[in-house]
């Protein structure tokens, strides 16, 4: 089993593989159940927001280890127009596009660690991990 | 994923059996309208069994699909939830409105065959209790 897999994002099929890769993943480190789903919902909101505001990109799930905790890496790229203003997409309820409007602070609240940077008209990267409790 | 629609009485069983990409939700939803009108259904049970994620678009999707199906003039009841799917949706504060919830399927017939579609489903199981 790798411990790091790289998943191009074209289609909404991709967005379900990611998933089901990343439970893999998941599995392999032992994370229980619950924390796993959440694990598993931040990685289908960013790589669905791939798709929805990029048309294409990649997420490369890793796992990563620190002194006696394991982990999963989640990190999400993509050279679509960037967010113009961060704090606000990450607010609850905020929209652009097809959703709740609770994509990137699902995320955030899912996982441990959470990182976004971007540039308008050359990007975005997300970067996430979840530690086993 | 073909998403099966099965008419029992007045009654419409979806069951998901495992995760939708958003053209499957889509789907979903276009043909469950469809079918809600031209069964003159009064209650849908949507079994989520199958489904492990359950994200922002999909709580989105399944809010719309109630909110139409109420429009309609029928009742969504979701079953069969998981409970870590429950775990994440309190976590995160998702909501689904316009819906009732039960634990499974069985529970779920059990209502609709109380509510409107009573009469039909009496009907159904005189029939299927008849044939034996």
């Amino acid at each position: 089993m790798p411990s790091k897999i790289q998943i191009p994002i074209f289609c909404e099929s991709d967005v379900l593989a990611t998933v089901q890769k990343c439970q893999s993943l998941l599995i392999q480190i032992e994370m229980p159940i619950d924390e796993a789903t959440l694990a598993l919902t931040a990685v289908s909101e960013v790589s669905r927001n791939i798709l929805n505001h990029a048309t294409s990109g990649e997420v490369i799930l890793s796992i990563v280890k620190e002194d006696s905790l394991s982990g999963l890496s989640v990190v999400a790229q993509d050279s679509g127009p960037g967010i113009s203003d961060i704090e606000k997409s990450m607010a609850d309820g905020y929209s652009t596009g097809k959703g709740l409007g609770l994509g990137l602070s699902v995320a955030k609240e899912s996982m441990d660690e959470f990182e976004i940077e971007s540039v308008l008209g050359q990007g975005t990267i997300v970067r996430m991990r979840k530690w086993v409790p | 994923m073909f998403v099966p629609i099965l008419k029992l009485g007045f009654c419409l069983i979806v069951t998901a059996q495992s995760d939708l990409t958003d053209t499957e939700w889509k789907q979903l939803q276009f043909t469950l309208l469809e079918k809600v009108a031209s069964t003159h259904a009064r209650n849908v049970i949507l079994d989520m069994t199958g489904v492990n994620i359950l994200d922002s678009f999909a709580g989105r999707m399944i809010n719309d699909i109630a909110q139409m199906i109420h429009l309609g003039g029928a009742e969504t009841i979701i079953v069969g939830i998981q409970p870590e799917v429950a775990w994440t949706l309190v976590q995160l504060g998702l909501r689904l409105k316009n819906v009732i919830t039960l634990l499974d399927l069985e529970e779920g017939i059990e209502l609709a065959s109380r509510q409107g579609s009573a009469n039909s489903l009496a009907l159904f199981t005189k029939k299927a209790n008849n044939a034996f």
